[in-house]
């Protein structure tokens, strides 16, 4: 447990001393301010939700997570420096959580940010804050799916831009097949199959104010299996 | 405190390592010497845990390496070839992460960071960033990370590689200075290091021990030669013939001012050499033996592998 405070510490620090978590926090706030404005304008301040806000959220935080993730274990590699972190009775596990952790953390930093939308609409309106909390759980979770995914993709590769592009793609496929299966020309089985995969698909109840248990678990189980298979891809690199 | 047996690395069909098995004992300073991908680095990888072995086993304070690394991995201080750092963090950091990884208390781990920063000599900049740091500095930074949680053995892959001249002769100063309290193994493949620092050395070449001894006893290990250097005023040609002549001298060469004789390990003919030369109305200015240096052994040992 000491040793992955110690490393998700160490972590934490340093993207608060590197200019890049200050930029991805900028560019989502802009952005999901921006959206969050417009969709009241248009709507001409008759609904007092979050709407605007989610329209393009997720997409950005998953964004957020492949380039978060993407120095996590690469840089390492490419600086030998997990020639030290291995080599200390350290489990692989760990190194892996604690990494985890670090990235969780400024997530939920970056999202905390963005509590001035609902406190602007308690302000000035009277919105329902059920499906408002709802929808942050659901970005939480969807974030640490996403964290998870760029880290194992990171524990791959030696090279950053490799890292960033393929977990890029790995996770916008994921939240695409939602909108795949939403077609109308794809058969309805090979729709709920795809949905059931989606990233997309299970963030959609979050945001109307239902927390269904399926859902959770899902972004559950994508956390923990490719954590799993991060701590695996570490452990592989001993027996080459 | 160290135990290799029969330990075996293949990278995929290479042979890296080649069912080598040494000891080394508590307070030894030990060099793995040999050229470049000999294995050394393989050897101290396994070593520290950081490579599984093909086959094998090795042991570090009495921990097997391969079925409780987690345990041995305590008992050791590591620096790699590419004295790993992270270049954002400061060098007091640096250390308290490495200290606090390695299971040193927090009041502890300020203390320790003091010593070793005192003792490598890094007092100045305990709060720059690494990343400003010069080759020799951030070498030092890497030793402190190896010594910083008192480890019982310190495997060091290629201490003195890229500084210069006067940082490398403090870096083996304060090798021995470290030895007095921890096992050490070096790797290098620059002979006089191991010359300077070490009680022992292993050679190792192509992933084989070729060479076990200490320092003094590895001339008597190569069956060649011995060598006398004798600086004679006479003619020197016919010097030469007479000196062949004698018994027990296997060759006499010329080199500058000098004559080289060879002459067997077992065999001392100085006395007739002086006796024939003095008979012979020349004189003889001196007369020395030489050491092989640890060139020489080198040379003859990986050399004698090759053929």
């Amino acid at each position: 447990m000491r040793n992955i405070s110690t490393i998700a510490g160490k972590e934490f620090k340093g993207y608060l001393n590197s200019p890049m978590a200050y930029i991805i926090i900028c560019i989502f706030l802009l952005v999901t301010g921006t959206y969050f404005s417009i969709y009241l304008k248009q709507i001409d301040y008759t609904d007092t939700s979050i709407r605007g806000f989610l329209m393009y959220a997720p997409q950005l935080l998953l964004l957020f997570a492949a380039i978060i993730t993407m120095r996590s274990l690469a840089e390492e590699k490419k600086m030998g420096t997990w020639e030290l972190l291995l080599t200390s009775p350290v489990k692989d596990m760990d190194v892996v959580f604690g990494k985890f952790l670090a990235a969780f953390g400024i997530m939920v930093i970056m999202l905390v940010l963005t509590w001035y939308y609902p406190i602007l609409l308690k302000i000035f309106g009277d919105p329902d804050m059920g499906p408002i909390w709802t929808s942050y759980l659901g970005l939480l979770l969807l974030g640490s799916a996403g964290i998870a995914i760029g880290l194992f993709v990171s524990s791959l590769t030696n090279n950053q831009i490799i890292s960033v592009v393929v977990s890029g793609v790995i996770l916008f496929a994921l939240w695409y097949l939602g909108t795949i299966a939403n077609n109308n020309y794809m058969p309805t089985g090979m729709a709920q199959v795809l949905s059931y995969f989606s990233l997309q698909s299970h963030s959609t109840n979050f945001q109307i104010g239902i927390i269904d248990t399926r859902d959770i678990i899902y972004y559950f189980s994508i956390t923990a299996l490719f954590l799993y298979a991060a701590v695996r891809s570490l452990e592989s690199g001993r027996w080459n | 405190m160290i135990k290799v047996r029969n330990l075996t690395k293949y990278y995929g069909e290479r042979l890296a390592v080649d069912n080598i098995s040494f000891n080394i004992g508590k307070g030894e300073i030990v060099g793995l010497l040999g050229p470049n991908a000999a294995g050394k680095s393989t050897t101290m990888r396994i070593l520290t845990g950081f490579l599984m072995p093909t086959k094998g086993d090795t042991w570090i304070a009495d921990c097997n390496m391969v079925t409780n690394s987690l345990e041995g991995r305590k008992h050791i201080g590591y620096m790699p070839e590419s004295v790993p750092l992270y270049t954002d963090m400061t060098v007091r950091d640096y250390l308290d992460f490495f200290a606090r990884l390695r299971g040193v208390e927090r009041q502890r781990a300020r203390k320790r960071i003091n010593d070793v920063v005192t003792l490598c000599h890094l007092e100045e900049y305990i709060d720059t960033i690494i990343g400003k740091l010069s080759r020799g500095f951030r070498q030092r930074v890497g030793l402190a990370q190896a010594i910083v949680h008192e480890p019982e053995v310190l495997i060091l892959d290629e201490p003195t590689v890229g500084i210069d001249p006067i940082q490398i002769s403090q870096t083996r100063s304060l090798i021995k200075e470290l030895g007095k309290q921890h096992t050490i193994l070096l790797s290098t493949h620059i002979l006089p290091e191991v010359d300077l620092t070490c009680n022992r050395v292993i050679i190792i070449h192509n992933g084989k021990i070729i060479a076990e001894d200490r320092i003094e006893n590895l001339s008597a290990i190569v069956k060649g030669a011995k060598r006398l250097r004798l600086e004679v005023k006479g003619p020197n040609d016919q010097i030469i013939k007479r000196l062949q002549r004698i018994d027990g001298v296997k060759r006499v060469s010329k080199e500058g001012n000098y004559l080289i004789v060879e002459c067997p390990i077992n065999i001392d003919p100085r006395g007739q050499i002086t006796e024939t030369i003095v008979k012979s109305g020349w004189t003889l200015l001196s007369i020395e033996a030489m050491d092989m240096s640890l060139e020489d052994i080198f040379l003859h040992l990986t050399t004698k592998e090759e053929n």
